[in-house]
């Protein structure tokens, strides 16, 4: 889906900048980038992903990666997951990092900290039903612990089910009778409140890419 | 307390008086005195005991007025309490007797104190600021001393002073010793208002570094003083940057090392418990000397030295060990925080040191504070422009407003050299004077400041844990965007360092039986635990029992639907069941427990040793306290709580018996008919793991005593999942492991069919009840205190008679 040329000329920068709100330089420095991980080639496949060599010791790699391929996180309207993505999904995901401008009015701030949140709620909810149920959450818990081996799945478990216990005692749900399903995004808004997001979720993306560690390894 | 008061007054001028008479005496003495007042032999400990317990005194009385201490900082109050006290003194004596001297202060009050904040330093957020904070209290502080120096200098020059006698470089110095915004004054303050974290951490990070910075500063400006205008040439001061730089570094390296040497100790000092507290302390205070004495800074050293073994220290020692760390800790810091500002206001009521110059005072007092704006302004202004949250305009008034001075620049300005600067008793005041203006104003300030400007405060918000696993996700997601965008960011960094430290300094530095609890879920998680633990058992002993967890309505919610939810919830548990119990009957009996099985498996290998210790002292605490009847045995090395199982058990047998009596009648018509089938299911894994089953009280008076108790899931050692009996809810998996080691896990060779295993016979639950193991009761308070229908659950009268066969 609408994968760039080669070469895109300015004015499609120009057009991604508007989408995207980054700015020229940015999206130049970001297309290296782009091009440096496919290798040239105009698309980005999951294994591209798989051979950035930094990537490989971060627990919750999968669920970045496939953030990446991710339609909802293209746009609202879209589902399921794609097989490649091109350089303006690629931006598209990348914005959802980039620092919001300090002036900003508080209606633009509340819909930033949603786009955020939303875009964490998806990583999260790996089956796209809308819901991150216990079994996404012991998922994540899961593999963020997978790293300290001592700690196993058992761990990883009890930890998800006490952060659902939480959760649903947090939302207000009350009856013990009724089955907690999961987390609907509203309640995930609700539940990371006070969690400054819109100032914690941003990288700068000003430093050109010179970075001698990050070599490829494919 | 101000019988005390005077009482100390007396003695201090009592005392030249009464040691002549004393001695006198003893010229004379031709007999035995029976008893005999040496008031000469213990006058300066003495006096020294004394002086301590006034000025907690003063301390109590302060906060004991809670009124007064909103509005004024305690700080500034006790620095009023030190005026009276100085007072009371100057009346008696005439002279001042009493004031803080350099010696004191640096050997003795300050070391603790930065020994507290470098130990409790918040660290990730204190080197995620590092960048602001070294920038600020370095090149902040250099440009606080010169431009004071140089624009007293200035006025000097333009003759607003009149005739004193101050060189330039004598203002330099003098700029150096105002530079440094004090972190003790600075706490004091700020610990009351709760601004937001950042701004704390800049404003307290400041002041922290810069101290060691002023030190540095001033000891070079010293050098260049002693040395005279004429003998100073590029060389010289090319030495004194060079030297500054080592100085501070050198500092912070020592700090570092001696940190890691700290926290290498404490991997072996499983075996001096007791005294294992006090190497932070010696070792801490060693590094604070050390550096002094390679003229290192050492306050640095010793704020660094805390830095570094927090982390190590608090997971390789005990828990017990821990608290008494921190408490300690915040004892001698407190202390010499009282204390020191207590002096400051003694110090005051002194005629030797008062030389007015309204010049000097006034400038001095003006400039420090326009310059440290300007300071702040300039240097955040630069700053923004790399900061991904820029520091508002508003944090940035405050941080400038906060630029407290203190004891550090008193105690440095009573360092000066006499014979070098003539006019040192100017300067004392001066500094004097800016440290009550800068505490006692600005403090009070502060506050209605802060509020007026609406600074963003500090959310008191309790850690959850679904925020902190989001905290988690974050942190990596953000590395991970980094490596994608082929950015070199900050997390970048940050990851780099965390990768090194859990590949090399972890493994160094931490035992191996800490190195598993790392993790920072897993910490919360265990203090969630430990939280409920104590809810659970306060509320059992409001009610005067552990009665109410059988009550199994307290079930999770979410699991808490038929048994199809969960077949399309959790498949894989399902499938885990399926395997465990083969067969669709065993699964939909134990259709609840999942989680409590899959808790308890993991609490097999993990937990174990983590809850060991503090579980069982927070038994200790609550189960009995009614009866303790620990025979206390004085020994020094060790401080041993009851540990005779046979006693014990007694005492628990007594307890139990007696509640027994009260509960006996409300108890028959709860739930009667679950014994039978519960013990079908139960009785041949319970008496196993124990080893101790002794079956005579089936049946007796106890049955119905032990059936209700028994529903708090004590047996949980047994390593199979069938461990789950009704009513026992969510198994709280940190509390279930059997914590009593010596009782041997035996596995019985019935156990393959263990669970099927049906016996009529109602066994002896007494033998359950006598296990030692007395945490065991505490297994399903999870459930009952922190999914929050806890409070109507219990109230329920009696659960749904179907929900029993649900997993029965």
């Amino acid at each position: 889906m609408g994968a760039l040329k080669s070469t895109p000329d300015p004015i499609e920068y120009a057009d991604l900048s508007e989408k995207t709100g980054y700015s020229l330089k940015q999206i130049r420095v970001l297309h290296k980038r782009f091009r440096e991980l496919s290798d040239g080639d105009d698309v980005l496949r999951r294994e591209h992903f798989r051979c950035i060599s930094s990537l490989k010791y971060n627990p919750i790699r999968v669920e970045i990666i496939e953030a990446f391929f991710n339609r909802r996180n293209f746009s609202p309207s879209h589902q399921g997951s794609a097989d490649e993505i091109g350089f303006e999904e690629f931006l598209v995901v990348m914005s959802h990092f980039r620092p919001p401008s300090p002036k900003i009015t508080d209606e633009q701030r509340k819909n930033i900290r949603r786009e955020k949140l939303q875009f964490i709620f998806n990583m999260h909810d790996s089956d796209g039903d809308g819901l991150v149920t216990l079994e996404d959450y012991r998922h994540v818990v899961e593999e963020l612990l997978s790293r300290s081996g001592a700690l196993g799945k058992e761990t990883a478990k009890a930890i998800a089910d006490a952060a659902m216990f939480e959760v649903a005692r947090t939302v207000g749900h009350k009856d013990p009778n009724e089955f907690y399903e999961g987390i609907t995004f509203e309640h995930f808004l609700k539940l990371l409140s006070n969690f400054d997001i819109e100032s914690r979720m941003n990288i700068r993306f000003l430093k050109s890419d010179v970075n001698p560690f990050c070599q490829l390894c494919c | 307390m101000m019988i005390l008061v005077l009482l100390l007054c007396c003695v201090s001028s009592a005392a030249p008086q009464e040691s002549h008479h004393e001695h006198g005496g003893g010229h004379n003495a031709t007999g035995i005195a029976i008893v005999s007042f040496k008031w000469h032999h213990v006058e300066s400990p003495y006096l020294v005991a004394v002086w301590i317990l006034v000025c907690f005194f003063g301390k109590l009385l302060i906060e004991a007025n809670h009124k007064i201490t909103n509005y004024i900082p305690e700080s500034a109050l006790l620095i009023c309490f030190g005026f009276i006290l100085g007072g009371i003194v100057w009346g008696a004596d005439k002279v001042q007797t009493f004031k803080l001297t350099p010696t004191v202060f640096f050997f003795y009050l300050l070391p603790p104190i930065m020994l507290d904040t470098g130990y409790s330093m918040p660290n990730k957020l204190f080197f995620t600021n590092l960048g602001a904070i070294l920038i600020h209290a370095v090149i902040g502080t250099v440009w606080n001393a010169a431009t004071l120096g140089l624009s007293l200098w200035g006025c000097h020059q333009g003759g607003a002073m009149g005739n004193i006698e101050i060189g330039l470089l004598q203002y330099l110095l003098y700029g150096s010793l105002m530079a440094a915004v004090d972190p003790v004054a600075v706490i004091a303050v700020f610990e009351q208002v709760h601004v937001n974290e950042v701004l704390f951490i800049l404003v307290f990070g400041e002041s922290l570094l810069n101290d060691g910075v002023t030190v540095v500063l001033f000891n070079v400006f010293d050098a260049f003083v002693s040395l005279g205008g004429g003998a100073i040439d590029a060389k010289e001061i090319i030495k004194g940057i060079v030297s500054f730089f080592v100085v501070a570094f050198g500092g912070s390296l020592l700090g570092f090392v001696f940190g890691l040497l700290m926290s290498l100790l404490s991997r072996c000092t499983k075996n001096v418990q007791i005294i294992e507290p006090g190497f932070i302390f010696v070792l801490g205070y060693l590094s604070y000397l050390t550096a002094e004495m390679l003229s290192l800074s050492s306050i640095l050293s010793v704020v660094f030295c805390g830095i570094c073994c927090q982390k190590y220290m608090n997971s390789n020692m005990n828990e017990n060990s821990i608290q008494t760390v921190r408490y300690a800790m915040k004892v001698f810091a407190n202390g010499s925080e009282t204390m020191i500002f207590v002096f400051l206001g003694i110090s005051a009521i002194d005629k030797a040191i008062w030389v007015w110059n309204t010049g000097f005072i006034l400038l001095t007092l003006l400039f420090i504070l326009i310059y440290r704006f300007i300071g702040v302004f300039i240097l955040t202004w630069m700053l923004n422009r790399y900061r991904l949250v820029p520091i508002s305009f508003v944090d940035q008034i405050i941080m400038g407003y906060g630029g407290l001075r203190g004891a550090v620049a008193y105690g440095l300005a009573v360092n000066l050299n006499e014979s070098k600067i003539k006019e040192k008793n100017l300067m004392v005041c001066t500094t004097l004077l800016v440290v009550y203006f800068t505490v006692i104003l600005q403090g009070v300030t502060m506050k209605p400041l802060v509020q007026w400007l609406k600074v963003k405060r500090a959310e008191i918000a309790e850690i959850t844990l679904i925020e902190k696993v989001q905290n988690k996700v974050f942190d990596h997601m953000l590395i991970a965007i980094e490596d994608i965008s082929g950015q070199i960011g900050d997390n970048y960094m940050r990851n780099k360092w965390r990768n090194f430290e859990e590949k090399w300094m972890s493994r160094l530095l931490l035992k191996p039986s800490a190195r598993k609890q790392q993790d920072h879920l897993y910490n919360v998680f265990h203090q969630l635990n430990l939280q409920d633990a104590m809810e659970y058992v306060k509320e059992g002993e409001r009610r005067g029992s552990l009665e109410f967890i059988r009550n199994e309505s307290a079930f999770v919610d979410f699991k808490k639907k038929l048994g199809e939810d969960y077949e399309e919830a959790m498949p894989d548990i399902m499938a885990d069941m399926a395997n465990d119990q083969g067969g669709a009957s065993a699964l939909r009996r134990d259709v609840l427990p999942t989680v409590s099985l899959e808790m308890h498996e993991q609490n097999m290998r993990g937990l174990r040793e983590a809850e060991g210790i503090n579980a069982h002292h927070l038994l200790d605490q609550h189960l009995y306290k009614g009866r303790k009847q620990h025979r206390y045995r004085y020994s020094r090395s060790h401080l041993d709580i009851n540990q005779d199982e046979n006693e014990v058990q007694e005492i628990f047998q007594r307890t139990m018996r007696s509640r027994l009596e009260s509960f006996k009648s409300g108890k028959m018509g709860v739930a009667p008919p679950k014994t039978i089938t519960k013990h079908t299911k139960r009785e041949p894994q319970t008496k196993m793991p124990n080893g101790k089953n002794k079956p005579y009280h089936s049946g007796d008076e106890d049955f119905e005593f032990s059936e209700g108790d028994s529903a708090s899931g004590y047996d949980t050692s047994f390593p199979t999942r069938v461990t789950y009996r009704a009513g026992a809810g969510i198994e709280n998996p940190a509390f279930m492991p059997d914590l009593d080691p010596s009782s041997p896990l035996h596995i019985p060779p019935w156990l393959a069919d263990a669970g099927m295993e049906v016996n009529p016979v109602a066994p002896s639950e007494r033998a359950q009840v006598r296990t030692p193991g007395y945490l065991h009761r505490l297994s399903s308070l999870r459930t009952n205190t922190r999914s929050g229908e806890t409070a109507q659950d219990r109230d329920l009268p009696t659960p749904p008679p179907h929900r029993d066969d649900d997993h029965l």
